[in-house]
């Protein structure tokens, strides 16, 4: 199935959860990465065993401190 | 009140923009704005803001200028060295334009002095490199109904977004609560392209005077991306958090907190 992945076309296997989409596309610090699947939070994604399916869009939003 | 000659001529390049002309310019002039650090966001921020003719800007900070700065701090020159910030910023600023007036905030930013130091602006610009500083620029600014530009860098990357009092996510909506200390790390130690700063930082100048003017639409309720070794920029969608502490529908955050040492709730290890 394919899923847009930080707006990219990804193909990867059915029902992947978002779990193992976060170790698949080796997602940095995953225990500090908010997840949207077509735009609504998941909870706690590091654990999530939420199916994705064909389609969905997967944003990864990541911490950034720096500014000074 | 009526613009003088050289007002005119200063800002005519504004004037001349339809959406903005002498109402905006006059808006501008009468608008306070904060800048909390003084630094890489903070120096492009702060100079356009200045140049724009925003009637006062704060800028608050409590460190002085050092060499390992200059690369991207371009409020500051070399020798300002060991000059506190607020102060060298403060002279650029009003080098810049001597119309503005500049307040310089010297010190911590904390719980305890927060609220009364946003209290004096229209507008907040958080140009700070640690998430607790973010998280209660945040915070206090969502208790206190008073619209802010949260922006971060490190590396080659950058984000942005703007937050407006009822008009949608804050930044604990996306991330609900800041990670434990030296888990992220900083452009100290990760290091940052210094025109990342000025790419950035610009846009959240952008985005006060949008604001400041009723210009456009901000960047509510959307996380601008930027990937500098791609020159990818995204606007990704982020929504409300319904139970966000601080802006949902049961706050359990009522006031600005300086946040606890997480190291008990760190289950990672040290880092090495
Ligand atoms: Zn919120």
């Amino acid at each position: 199935m394919d899923l847009f992945v930080a707006g990219e076309r990804k193909s990867f296997g059915d029902g992947i959860t978002v779990a193992e989409l976060l170790a698949l596309e080796n997602v940095a610090n995953p225990e500090y990465v908010t997840v949207a699947v077509n735009d609504e939070f998941v909870d706690s994604p590091l654990g999530s065993e939420r199916p994705l399916a064909e389609g969905d869009r997967v944003e990864f939003l990541y911490f950034m401190g720096g500014g000074i | 009140m009526a613009f003088t000659d050289p007002q005119l001529e200063r800002y005519s390049r504004h004037i001349l923009l339809k959406e903005f002309g002498t109402k905006g310019q006059k808006k501008l002039m009468a608008s306070k704005a904060l800048i909390v650090g003084a630094g890489g966001l903070g120096s492009p921020a702060a100079m356009y803001l200045a140049a724009a003719g925003v009637g006062t800007i704060g800028l608050a900070d409590n460190d002085a200028v050092d060499l390992s700065n200059l690369q991207r701090q371009i409020l500051h020159s070399t020798p300002d060295l060991g000059k506190p910030k607020v102060e060298s910023g403060a002279e650029t600023l009003r080098a810049i334009n001597p119309e503005v007036e500049v307040r310089a905030h010297q010190g911590l930013v904390k719980a305890d002095n927060v609220m009364e130091l946003i209290s004096g602006y229209d507008f907040v610009l958080d140009g700070t490199d640690n998430f607790q500083a973010k998280f209660l620029i945040n915070d206090a600014c969502v208790i206190s109904r008073k619209p802010f530009s949260h922006a971060g860098i490190i590396r080659f990357q950058g984000q942005l977004m703007t937050y407006l009092p009822g008009q949608g996510p804050c930044y604990r909506c996306v991330f609900p609560k800041p990670p434990p200390p030296e888990a992220i790390p900083t452009c100290r130690q990760a290091g940052v392209i210094g025109a990342m700063a000025g790419v950035i930082g610009c846009l959240q100048a952008l985005e006060a005077i949008k604001c400041l003017t009723g210009m456009g639409q901000p960047l509510t309720g959307h996380l601008l991306t930027f990937e500098a070794l791609t020159m990818a920029f995204r606007k990704i969608k982020v929504p409300g958090r319904p139970a966000c502490p601080v802006c949902g529908q049961n706050p359990s955050i009522t006031e600005p907190q300086d946040q606890e040492p997480a190291a008990a709730c760190d289950l990672r290890g040290p880092v090495p």
